[in-house]
């Protein structure tokens, strides 16, 4: 008997006054009880619309099916043929606009926790069951893959299991990309991470870290190492600035940085060896998931008060939903129509060597309305004259976006980008250089880790076909 | 990880290293840095590249010991290896055209004019050096600019060595003459550089200055190495990472640069005599 409760199984979670103070995991999991509850909640619908909205194709049906079995492991085994992160998709994932979108108990409830259940099998798998060796005989091709981001490592996975060689090079000291850097370890746990990229290695693939491909290495010298394509998963690049005054005060960062020095170089840690500042009041600047995931690590590392500055409303704010009521249960104080116009720094006339001097004491911003629809629909937020006012903050972190990064382009020729420098692929993902092939946030600028790793799927598969045929004349 | 082949010291707070990382020797040119950590928890520091012997596989690294990152890499000895060690980034240092260069280094920055004296000598370039110290006992690197060096001038502070006074003495002395570089090229404290460009200027002689500020990765991602220029007017914000570590001298915003290189001053005094004590202990 199908379970027709119309509300999802409530997710674990901290308590929000507890989990503002620590970077353990906000959220806990399913327990095999409540996981196999949910699942029953499945109809199992003959047509499968929740399996359209996934970029991946996770066969959703197949593996619920075997939750309601109790069949844990067989559960792993089906999304496993589909996705190579499912610990990190059903962590980070929007299912809200993918799968559970599409799903029928939506209509009149909530849709089936498709996400819950995904990382239940996950981490069920993780936690139960010992990674034997690969036993892939290798077909003797070799593919390279440029970043091990979620594209760069879905592309490697898929690769690798197809028999292919494959080696990830990757500029960092670790592997995983914006998962490591980026998305923070209350999110999504680095150990789960570092569990996957492990995953990957016993499939045969290699990665090699400190190696910048459009520095160390160029991506004509792949080539003549051998390789017979490359996939190009680099990521998006250098962070965007607001172009306002003040932005180069000390306690400005990029999210980017920010984040960086708190995830990768683990300045949340207590004696780090990378210095972040903590404490005072915070303004992120920004509406999107990086900047939840900025103000919510500035919470933990100890400010007093965060703001969320964005010059829209709430109904345009682009980021999860689910990370919005997160961040407003932790405390994030939301201002929203405002828009920064001005950093303020510290400035003592009489001593310029005054130790304070050029670090932020505040940051005017104005009020907005919004007016007129733009060109994509979204009304368009216009300042309210006279409207100014200063917000007290010692921080500013500015989460507007970035632009792809320009070292693979500038040594790389005949390689075609968009005027925004985001390369340019066909629907398979191939660049207008034969052999290579691209993905992710360096083709489509910020963008979520799921339709990255859609990506490098299809980035996958064209290059089976394109070694195979190249092999058949 | 990275092999440190040799190890020595060039003055009380100066040390040279051989790394072995052939990847980087093979592609390393003049003006081009790496990123290294020393340990699994270090912290990622950028320096510039002081030479390479790509037949070895070595990349020379010169370094003052500043803060605990460079005391933890100075504690460490020939045969030992480092975490990480990654590069070339940034763009060498452009030389095309150039005939006639006057190399303007001061301290610890003159490990990285020399490779680029030395990238002129041997492109056949007129090379006018004029390098400074505090004082005679930080003195560095002597006999390889003379060697490099159509002309060479050594300067200290307090006159303990050679010519007392800093770099600009000379330079303004050499513009005043009448002597025309196609290009000064100064590698030092951001002061000293800020400095040269005012000495350059009334001579409208063109100046390149080489920026060194803080970095996390290095590969273009976290913008911390932001700086700003101004261009005809126009503000316009650069990354030393990937736009550098060169820029127009009469471009850069020194007092910025200067403000925000101070920005973790504090800390880095606590972590450097954290080190020291810590480094103390295990002896």
């Amino acid at each position: 008997m199908p379970n027709m409760s119309p509300d999802k199984n409530p997710m674990p979670a901290q308590e929000p006054q507890v989990r503002a103070h620590n970077f353990s995991e906000v959220t806990l999991g399913y327990s095999e009880e409540t996981a196999i509850d949910e699942a029953n909640r499945c109809l199992g619908c003959k047509n499968m619309p929740c399996v359209s909205g996934c970029p991946v194709n996770i066969h959703i049906p197949e593996f619920i099916t075997k939750i309601k079995e109790g069949d844990f492991e067989g559960a792993y085994l089906i999304i496993s043929q589909t996705s190579s992160l499912p610990a990190v998709c059903g962590r980070v994932c929007p299912q809200e606009t993918q799968c559970e979108s599409k799903c029928v108990r939506g209509i009149k409830g909530e849709p089936v926790g498709i996400g819950r259940l995904e990382r239940f099998v996950a981490d069920w798998h993780n936690t139960h069951t010992e990674k034997a060796d690969s036993d892939i005989k290798q077909n003797g091709h070799k593919v390279a893959v440029v970043g091990s981001g979620p594209s760069g490592l879905t592309c490697a996975g898929d690769l690798a299991k197809k028999a292919y060689k494959v080696t990830v090079y990757e500029a960092l000291h670790t592997a995983g990309g914006v998962l490591v850097y980026g998305i923070p370890e209350f999110r999504l746990p680095k150990s789960i991470v570092a569990k996957e990229v492990e995953a990957l290695k016993t499939l045969g693939v290699d990665i090699e870290t400190n190696v910048i491909i459009g520095k160390t290495l160029t991506v004509d010298e792949l080539f003549d190492m051998g390789f017979e394509a490359v996939f190009i998963g680099s990521g998006a690049g250098l962070p965007n600035f607001m172009g306002i005054p003040g932005e180069s005060c000390k306690g400005v960062y990029s999210a980017n940085e920010f984040l960086t020095r708190s995830n990768l170089m683990k300045a949340y840690l207590d004696e780090p060896e990378t210095p972040i500042m903590k404490g005072g009041n915070v303004a992120v600047v920004g509406g999107g998931n990086v900047a939840m995931d900025a103000a919510r690590t500035a919470l933990r590392l100890g400010a007093d008060h965060v703001y969320i500055v964005y010059r829209r409303s709430m109904e345009e704010l682009p980021a999860r939903k689910e990370e919005v009521e997160h961040a407003q249960e932790e405390g994030i104080d939301f201002r929203l129509l405002n828009n920064p116009v001005e950093i303020l720094g510290y400035n003592n006339p009489d001593d310029l060597r005054d130790p304070k001097n050029g670090f932020v004491t505040g940051m005017k911003c104005i009020k907005m309305e919004l007016g007129e629809p733009d060109e994509r629909g979204r009304r368009r937020p216009v300042p309210v004259e006279g409207s100014e006012f200063v917000l007290d903050v010692d921080t500013v972190i500015i989460s507007i976006g970035t632009s792809p990064n320009p070292l693979i382009k500038n040594t790389t020729e005949d390689l075609e980008v968009n005027n925004r420098g985001g390369i340019i692929v066909t629907e398979d993902g191939l660049t207008s250089r034969k052999g290579v092939y691209a993905g992710g946030d360096a083709v489509t600028g910020a963008a979520t880790v799921i339709s990255a790793m859609g990506a490098g799927k299809t980035a996958a598969k064209a290059i089976d076909e394109y070694i195979m045929s190249k092999e058949k004349v | 990880m990275y092999k440190i082949v040799s190890k020595k010291r060039l003055n009380p707070t100066v040390s040279q290293m051989e790394i072995y990382a052939p990847m980087v020797a093979a592609k390393a040119k003049p003006g081009q840095f790496i990123i290294l950590r020393v340990d699994e928890n270090g912290e990622r520091i950028p320096l510039t590249v002081a030479g390479t012997a790509p037949e070895n596989g070595t990349v020379k690294i010169i370094f003052q010991i500043v803060g605990k990152t460079t005391k933890m890499l100075d504690s460490k000895n020939e045969g030992e290896y480092i975490q990480d060690f990654a590069g070339p980034l940034g763009v060498a240092t452009h030389t095309e055209g150039i005939r006639k260069v006057c190399i303007v280094g001061g301290g610890v920055g003159c490990a990285i004019a020399m490779p680029v004296a030395q990238e002129f000598h041997r492109l056949g370039a007129e090379v006018t050096s004029i390098i400074g110290f505090r004082n005679k006992d930080l003195l560095i690197l002597e006999d390889e600019f003379r060697e490099c060096s159509d002309r060479l001038t050594v300067m200290t502070d307090d006159g303990s060595y050679a010519r007392q006074g800093n770099v600009t003495v000379p330079l303004k002395e050499y513009l005043e003459a009448g002597e025309k570089f196609d290009m000064i090229i100064t590698i030092g404290p951001l002061i000293m550089m800020k400095f040269v460009v005012a000495a350059a200027k009334p001579f409208d002689v063109p100046v390149t200055v080489s920026m060194n500020p803080i970095m996390i990765d290095g590969t273009g991602m976290c913008g911390g190495c932001r700086l700003t220029l101004d261009q005809d007017g126009k503000k316009v914000t650069k990354f030393a990472c990937v736009d550098g570590p060169d820029f127009n001298g009469y471009e850069v915003d020194f007092d910025e640069a200067m403000s925000r290189g101070r920005m973790y001053a504090e800390y880095e005094r606590h972590a450097y005599d954290k080190a020291c004590n810590l480094l103390k202990g295990v002896n």
